[in-house]
This record gives structure tokens, sequence and C-alpha cells, in this order.
């Protein structure tokens, strides 16, 4: 036997072999996922490819499995959380691996052929390539949180891949089914998850599988363990979670022969198989586990003999034998688990080759109803043959793999039974008499005389379709015949490093000697071909339409109802607590506001009163314009727009003037300009607003209620401002904690090199934070550009507004450019045009300026998108854009990558993600110059600001146009270029 | 100056609440940018008002309590920017609205009276 050394690998060091298993795949899906929609044969290659390259490393690290070396991996997570990113690999996990990646190789070769060529294979292959990546994350993860994390990502790519034909109702519904269940499960085990780490104290899989008296002695085991439990019994589809699986099988065959019989549902007992040594040993484990597994056995078989689909019954048979093996687990001997991982891997090899051969008939014959289907065997002789060795395997017929297995389980259920709880053995061999006779139900389409027309004429597949079902179907007999030396050895790995210091003496052979396992195998042959008979010839199995007895037990009806009842919940609450009205989401949201604080404050502030700014006339005098303005704007924003925007603006000057006055003076710029091109675009906006007068009968109609409702609205705005300005009041008299800024202040100079601090902050410490900033810019901007494709106006704002068609206005019937070149605009043309360098110029001297004296990439940036704006002010955009080329989409583009860019450049020098450097540069006539890599960082954030402002704006601009043009006006502005025109 | 100060956002702040309860998207609009700056100058007067002591600083060796707190600065400074980007994203979601259902109040159709 193996003994057990953990070998904890350093970090970051070494080849990285076990990360590379994983996270390959998921590389080759991102490939996988660009390739186009035709490309079948170069997808296959690449899925083959990653198959082989993880089968390859898989083989390297065979000498060190067989020595029993437990490898790790780790990466730092969530250091302070104590969350490591571990992969971990022993025998059990060598074994799941190479399960994983050789089915999947099969499976991908098979896919390549089953797959049609109107079927979009891309979208196909990354979601093949992305749950073998999550597979083997479950099965190599070294940390249960971790585990978890791939678990769920098992759960998604198994709904993607079920949902694939999502133009089916049943594909959906499948997928839905599926991923409810599962994912439900795996929240279960997260929190089963926790509390296991509760428990122990650390996540990390070795810990925790070497504290198994720890946790079964802890009050909270058996919390851990239903928890563990549902997350496993609803992955392996075991009763009553088992409906899932059936639906599932609307996924295509290549899907349902991988994930729905050979892995993902394998993860379940897989995860029962791992955590054996931490939860098993105790009655409850066995009760819950062997429970489940019981009820799902024979349940799963019975059913299966009444399926009249080929795929429906394979998945019921798949829900039979992981209940034979879950029994095993919940017995939990030693003897037991041995037989458990046994099947596991002989389940696997047949079943994979079942699915395959149904798939083949289904594509030959165009359908899978059993009903439908006889006598195949002339014409497709070959898989025939394979389709009966596989469910001769199932039916745990002699000198098959199956018949090994199920030996076992027949022995451990008499062993752990004796002579008292003999129904387990009866259970036993009813179940193994049903698996033979829905193995019977499966090869009867081969027998017999064709049953009238098919879909479809027959015909063998193509060599390498076949390919798969005859390796596997070979695997069956080889490992039937000669175990001992065919899988031995694989097996004795994963059982000896899943058991450890448990792990018993066993003897694979195919000839055990005359004893009552052996005969309980004969009973349940013999008693399954009786029982197929009687049923086929009594009681006419073709024409049932339901199982007996058990069509009431409908898990998937269930899930139905539970799902439409709690959609009337939600429709009930949302109906009797919900509101669509915006005025009074926006009250209660106000009224929260007002009454929480209020609720949360201890006792009244001391008025400390510190010694103050000196008051100064003037500045109270410019709020005393600001405030007036705000109120004025509130008062005429409903029937005077234009007013209220000016006014608005005034508050915005006033608020500008105050932050100069206050030692702010990057936000004074910043405001001045954000407040020049927000009126632009407010003014913009205007046009496409319906005209609202105020007249002295809408004022008289309205009723006491609205009154009534205005003055409630005036409390709430009295009651707020006021608590804003004491809360104000409050802070500012209170004398300033210590603060981070100490630090920015003393160390923008030396640590950033520049010495105006707010820029340093933006550009240098809080880098990254501006970068997200600046990516929402960007996102907002694109946004904005295609709400507006869309948009439409209303019909009585599409015309030529009035005011431009007044007869007593000069402008009207002028283009804006003929208004600028020779109308009454002549002379602030020439002026503004000559604007344009002047602007250019400044822009680029308040950015150069922005590291040391206020400026900065921001400022810049509005700066130089209010002198672009000016000109179409000026102009219009028929005439800037065959002036000038302007690509704010690139704008964009650019400043994001220049931004990344100078992060990432940093990981070039070993520092981390946006460390910034700093170098002085002597130059001719600038004299010397010093250029911190943050200022890269800068101009991305100018780009971006320039891309995002000019976006917005000219996109908008742009609707006049498309509606004047719609309105049939298009005399001198139908030469937009197309270079502006396409892209704007 | 404090109390200036106080008071200039209380008023702001109440504007802006009237106005986000008005049913016209103008409204709602303007209430916005008025609140957004009442918040905008209640986070700078987090870092307590400073005149004539911008953050700036020229030499290495310096006090920091003789400067304004840059970080309050440098967070506004984001938001005022963030500030126009969402301003323009609810124009566009207004006016879009308009298009699409011909009336300006805040919930797409006229109140029945």
């Amino acid at each position: 036997m193996v003994s057990f050394v953990v070998v904890p690998l350093p970090d970051s060091h070494g080849p990285m072999l076990l990360a590379s298993l994983v996270f390959v795949p998921f590389i080759a899906s991102l490939i996988a996922a660009s390739m186009p929609q035709d490309a079948r044969n170069r997808e296959s290659w690449l899925a083959a490819g990653v198959a082989v390259y993880g089968l390859i490393v898989a083989i390297l690290l065979y000498p060190e499995m067989s020595e029993g070396t437990v490898l790790r991996e780790g990466f730092d997570w969530l250091p302070a959380q104590g969350l490591y990113f571990l992969l971990r690999m022993d025998g059990l996990a060598w074994v799941f691996t190479l399960l994983v990646l050789v089915i999947g190789l099969l499976v991908v070769l098979y896919a390549r052929y089953y797959m049609s060529p109107n079927d979009p294979v891309p979208r196909f292959f990354s979601f093949l390539l992305a749950f073998m990546g999550s597979m083997l994350g479950v099965v190599l993860s070294g940390n249960l949180v971790q585990l978890v994390v791939f678990w769920e990502l098992t759960s998604l790519t198994s709904f993607l891949l079920i949902g694939y034909w999502h133009h089916r109702a049943d594909a959906r519904r499948g997928a839905r089914m599926a991923f409810t269940v599962t994912a439900t499960g795996g929240l279960c085990l997260l929190a089963g998850v926790l509390v296991l780490g509760h428990i122990v104290g650390s996540y990390d899989l070795d810990i925790v599988l070497a504290a198994g008296e720890l946790i079964r002695s802890d009050d909270l085991y058996l919390t851990a363990l239903l928890l563990i439990a549902l997350g496993a019994l609803t992955k392996s589809a075991q009763f009553p979670f088992h409906f899932w699986l059936p639906h599932a099988m609307a996924a295509p065959t290549p899907v349902s022969s991988y994930l729905h019989s050979a892995t993902m549902v394998k993860a379940g007992v897989f995860l029962l198989v791992r955590l054996w040594p931490a939860l098993s040993g105790t009655p409850e484990w066995t009760w819950i586990i062997g429970g489940a597994g019981v009820g799902t056995l024979l349940i799963g078989a019975f059913i299966a003999i009444f399926q009249h689909d080929l795929k429906g019954l394979l998945a019921y048979s798949t829900i039979s034998h992981l209940g034979l093996i879950t029994v095993l687990i919940g017995i939990g001997t030693p003897l037991a688990m041995v037989a458990a991982i046994f099947h596991i891997l002989n389940h696997a090899t047949f079943k994979a080759s079942l699915f395959m051969a149904a798939g083949i008939i289904d594509h030959e014959t165009g359908t899978r109803d059993l009903r439908l289907l006889g006598g195949l065997r002339h014409k497709l002789p070959i898989t025939a043959t394979l389709a009966i060795v596989a469910s001769a395997a199932m039916a745990g017929v002699p000198l098959l793999n199956g018949f090994l297995s199920k030996e076992m389980f027949f022995a451990e259920t008499l062993q752990v039974g004796g002579d008292r709880n003999w129904w387990m053995s009866v259970a036993a061999v009813a179940m193994g008499m049903f698996s033979v006779a829905y193995s019977l139900r499966f090869i009867s389409i081969f027998f017999g005389k064709p049953a009238g027309e098919l879909p479809r004429d027959p015909h063998e597949p193509p060599r390498w379709m076949r390919f798969p079902v005859e390796l596997l179907a070979f695997t069956c007999l080889v490992v039937g015949v000669a175990p001992a030396i065919s899988i031995g050895p694989v097996l004795d790995l994963a059982v000896a490093a899943s058991l450890r210091e448990h792990t018993p003496d066993y003897n694979l052979a195919t000839w055990h000697g005359w004893n009552l396992p052996l005969l309980m195998s004969i009973v349940a042959l013999f008693g399954g071909i009786a029982l197929y008979s009687v049923l086929r010839w009594r009681f006419n199995l073709r024409e049932r339409t339901r199982a007996p007895l058990l069509s009431h037990f409908n898990g998937a009806q269930a899930y139905e109802t539970s799902m439409q009842s709690l959609t009337r919940a939600a429709e009930w609450l949302v109906r009797h607590l919900g509101t669509s009205k915006l005025q009074k989401q926006l009250l209660l949201l106000m009224l929260m506001l007002l009454t929480v604080p209020l609720l949360l404050v201890g006792q009244p502030p001391d008025w400390t009163v510190l010694p103050l700014e000196g008051f100064d006339p003037l500045f109270a005098g410019i709020w005393l314009i600001g405030g007036a303005c705000a109120i004025a704007a509130a008062w005429m924003a409903k029937y005077h727009r234009l007013t209220a925007l000016v006014l608005v603006g005034g508050t915005g000057i006033i608020t500008a003037a105050t932050f100069l006055w206050l030692s702010a003076p990057d936000l004074a710029l910043t405001q001045l300009m954000v407040e020049t091109v927000t009126t632009v675009l407010l003014l913009l906006g205007l046009r496409w607003l319906p005209p609202r007068i105020e007249s002295a009968e809408i004022q008289a109609a309205a009723s006491r209620r609205d009154w009534t409702r205005r003055a409630l609205h005036m409390m709430l705005a009295v009651a707020g401002g006021l608590a804003m300005a004491v809360l104000t009041y409050a802070v500012l008299v209170h004398p300033a904690s210590d603060t981070i800024a100490d630090f920015f202040v003393l160390n923008a100079l030396s640590g950033g090199g520049g010495s105006n601090v707010v820029n340093v902050l933006l550009v240098d410490f809080r880098a990254f934070d501006t970068m997200g900033e600046i990516t929402v810019l960007a996102i907002v901007a694109l946004t904005v550009y295609a709400l507006l494709r869309r948009f439409r106006p209303a019909p009585d704002s599409a015309e030529v507004p009035q005011q431009q068609l007044h007869a007593f206005d000069p402008a009207s019937r002028q283009t804006p450019s003929e208004q600028a070149d020779s109308g009454y605009l002549f002379v602030p043309g020439i002026y503004l045009r000559t604007l344009l360098p002047f602007m250019g110029v400044i822009a680029a001297y308040f950015f150069m300026r922005g590291h040391n004296l206020p400026g900065g990439g921001f400022v810049a940036g509005l700066i130089f998108a209010v002198a672009i704006l000016v000109q179409y002010m000026l102009a219009g955009a028929t005439w800037v854009e065959a002036h000038i080329t302007l690509r704010p989409h690139r704008w964009l583009g650019l400043g994001l990558l220049l931004a990344g860019l100078t992060g990432l450049g940093s990981w070039a020098f070993g520092h981390p993600f946006l460390t910034s450097h700093t170098a002085h540069l002597h130059l001719p006539v600038l004299g010397e110059l010093h250029v911190p890599s943050a200022f890269v960082f800068d101009l991305g954030v100018f780009a971006v600001v320039v891309g995002t402002t000019m976006l917005m704006l000219v996109a908008l601009a742009h609707q006049s146009l498309r509606a004047h043009k719609k309105a049939g006006e298009q005399a001198a502005d139908a030469a937009v270029p197309a270079a502006n025109g396409g892209a704007l | 100056m404090e109390i200036v100060i106080a008071l200039a956002v209380g008023v702001m702040f109440g504007s802006g609440i009237w106005l986000i309860l008005r049913p016209r998207t103008f409204q709602l609009i303007t209430g916005l940018l008025l609140m957004s700056y009442a918040v905008n100058i209640f986070i700078f007067a987090m870092g307590r008002l400073s005149v004539d002591r911008p953050p700036i600083t020229l030499s290495p060796d310096i006090d920091p309590s003789q400067f304004a707190d840059p970080l309050p600065q440098a967070l506004v400074l984001t938001a005022i920017v963030i500030g126009f980007a969402t301003t323009a994203l609810y124009l566009v979601i207004m006016i879009g609205a308009r298009g699409l259902t011909g009336s300006d109040h805040v919930d797409g159709k006229e109140p029945r009276e």
C-alpha cells in the first residue's frame, strides 16, 4: 500500500502543471467562442488538443501519483480571509481527471460528426471546453470554497449546453429545471462547506480530511452533513431531486453522454467519496446517503423500463446507477467504497458509449422512439453489436465490467444487511432484475422486424463517429475479462487516496467461486429476462404511456407547480407593495432619507464652535445669488425650461466660484467646463420636448388633492433642505479627525513626482479608481450613442421648430454654415474659427501643467471638447464634419488603451498594476521636463473625456439633422461625409 | 463661512427634492442637477473649509495641516465628470421616452384626470 505524504509546493514556483490543467480549457473556450460559425473541424481540433494536452500532463504525473504523493499548487486569493486558490492532486483526483479528459476527447471526436453544419458550433465547443475546465476545477480543488465555485460553474455550463438549441421550448425548460435544481443544491453545498470550515477552522481539503473525529463529534455535524448531502444528491440526480436529469436530455447527445452520464452527474458522488474520511461512519451518514440511494436505485430502474425514448431510458438508467453508487457510499465500509469508485468508472464507460450509440441511431433513423425502431441490426450491424455489448455491461452480464462492480455491490448489501436487514439485498436483486429488463428493452430495437417507415433510411455512421463507441465497448470487455491488469492499478490509486489508512485488501477477479453474490446475479439475470418477457407480451409494454404505480410521484410536476406559485406570490407582492409610479417611489425614497438618519441619531451633536473661517460678506453675497437661482429654477422648470436651465447654470457657476474660493482650483476648473458642456447638452435636448404653455385655466383646474400633494412635497423639500443644512453645519463646526489626507500631501511630491496633490491622487495614488471611472464614462457614452441610434422623435416635435421658421429671423432658410460664412454670424464666425487653435493650445497647456498646478487630463479634455463644440455651434454639424474628421469612438478606445497599457507597463518592471515611474528629460526649447508614467495615464484620461463628450453631444446634435432629413428638408445638408455620417 | 455653505447646501438640496417630486421629466433632470451640486459641495466640505490653501505642495518640507484636504477634492472631481455623463444618459432616456410615448410625464403617460 502507498503511504501518504503531503508535499506543499512553494507558491508560484515549478511548472504550474495543475493550474494549466484547469486554465487551458477556459482559455481554449474563449478561443473557440471567437471562431467562425462553420469551423467544425478547427473547433474539434482545438478541443481535442486541449484534452490531449491534459492527458499528457496527467500521464506525466502518474509516477508521482503511484508513489502516493499529494501535489499541491497554491496562489493567494483572499489571504486575509484565509482563502487560497489551491489545486491539489492525489490518486482519486488523478483518476477523475483522466476520466474527464478521456471521455472528453472521445465526445469531442463524436461531436465533430454529430453536430450538423447548420449548428453554431463555436458556442457548443466553447461551452464544452468551459465545462471541461470547470469539472477539472472541481476535481482538483484543494480548497472547499473554491470547489463550490467550480461546482456552480459546472451547473452553469450544463445549463448553457442543455439550452444549446434554445429555439426549442423543451431545451429551455430542461435547462432551467436542471439549473434551478443543481444550483440550489450548490448553494446548500456552499453553506455546508462554510459550516465545515467553521468546525475545522480551515477550508483546506487536507486539513478537513484529517479532522474527521473533530467534525463527527461537533454539534453542527448534522447540519453540515445535511447541507453537503443536498448539494451532492441534487447534482447526482438522486431521489427526490432526480427529475431534472430526464429533462436535461433535450441537450445534444454528446452533452448527454459527457455531462449527464459520465462526468458532471458524477460530481455529487465524487464529493461524497472525497469527503468520506471526514463525514462518514455515523448512522446519519448511512441513513441519509444510503436511504436516498436505495430510493433512487429502485425508482430509476423501474421507470426506465417504461420509457419510450431511447435517451429517456438511458437517463433513468443513469439515475438508477448513480443510486447504486450512492448506496455503496452510504454503506460506507472500505470495500463498499472500492465498489463505488469501481462502478463510477464502469458506468462512465458503458453509459457514455450507450448514449453515443443512441445518438447514432437518432442521427441515422431520425427518431429515438423505441416504439418505431426495430430490426436495426440489418442496417447498422456494427453499431448494433457495440450497443449490445454495452447494454450487456449495463445489465451486469458476466465477462463485462458492469458485472464485476454489480457483484461487489451484491456482496456488500449481504455483508451489511446480514440476516436482519435482508431487505437491502432484496432491493439490490430487484434493481438487478429491472436493469436487465430495461437493457433488453434497449437492445430490442436491433431485433424483430422494422416497425414500418422510419423518417430516414439508416446507414452505418462515419468511421470516426463510431470509433469512440468501439473504444468504450472494447474497454467494457477488457475490464470485464481481465480487471486486475487493466483497471487494477488505476483503481488502486483512487482507492488508496480516498480511503488512506482504511484501504482494504480486495481482489479484482472475474471468478470468485460459487457464492451468494453470484447466485444473486443469476437470479437477477433470469428474473430480468422473465420480467421483460411478461411485460412485453402480457402487459403490452410498447403501448403503456406511463410507468405503473410511480407515475403519481412526478418530481417535474412538483417543480413546475412550486415555480408557478413562486411566480404568483411574487406578482402578488409586486401588485400590493410595489408601484410603477416614479413620483411615489421617489417620495418614499426621500421620506426614508429624512427619517432613517433621524432614528439613528443617538444624541444631539455637541455644537463646539471652532475658530471658524472669517465671515466674508462677498461670499454670502454670491450665495444669495446662487440660492436664489436654485429656488427660481425650481419654480420655472415646468413652464420655462430655457429660463430654468439658465438659472441652474447660475447656481453651477456659483458652485465653481465656491470651489475656487475654498482652495480647490482643480474642482473650480472642472465644474466650470462641465457646466458649459452640460448646458449645451440640455439645450440640444430641449428641442424634443413638447411645448408647455402656462395658462390660467390649467392653474384653476388644479384640484384640492393637487394642492395637498404640493404642500406635502413642499414640506418635504423644506425639511430635507434644512436637514442637509444642519448636517453640514454640524460637521463643519467639528474639528477634522486625522485622515489619510496627510499621507497624500506629504508624499505627492516625493512619491508621485507632482506638486498638485489632487492630480497626483487621480493619476497615481488612486489611478485604479480613475481607470474605473473613465471606463464608466466610456460605457455611458456608448450607451447614449446606442440609445440615440434607435431614437424616434415624437410626431409633434419632428417638424422644424417654429422658432427656426420665423419670417423675421435672418437665420431662417439658411443653413448654419451659410450663416457663419456670409450671414449674420459672419463676424463671430471669423473670431470663433480663429479661436480653435488657441483653445487647443490652452487645453495642451492645462494638460501639461496638470501634475504640478491646477489642470490635468479631465480639465484639458473638457476644454478641448468645448473648443470643438464651439465650432459645431457656430457652423453646424455638416460644415464641421466636412472639415475635421473626428472619430470619438477611437478617442475612447485609444484613451482606455493608453490608461490600461500604462498600468500593465509596470508589470514589465515587476511592480504592481499602475505603479508610477518618473523620468526627467532635457529638451531644447522646453527646458527640463519631468515625465512620469502617470503622464501617459493622464493622456488616456484626456482622450476618454474628449471622446465621451464629443460622442454624446455630436450624436445628440445629429438627431436634428436626421429628423429634418426625414421631414424632407435635405437641400443643403445633404452632403454629410460618409466617414462622419457613418461614425456618428 | 460655515453657515453660508450649510445654507447653500440646504437650499440646493431642498430645491432638488421639490423638483424630483414633480411630474415632468425636465423638472426631474433639473432637480438632479441641483442635488448633485449640493452633494458635491457637501462631500467637499467634509474636508473642512480653508481659504487660500490649495493642496499644491511646492517643496518637500511642509506641514500637511497648512493645506486643504485633497482627498474629497479628488473624489468630487471625478464625481463632477461622472455626473455629467449620467446627466447625458438621463437626458437621452428622457427624450427617448418622450419620442416613444409622446408624453414627457415621468411615468410615460399623462395622468388620468
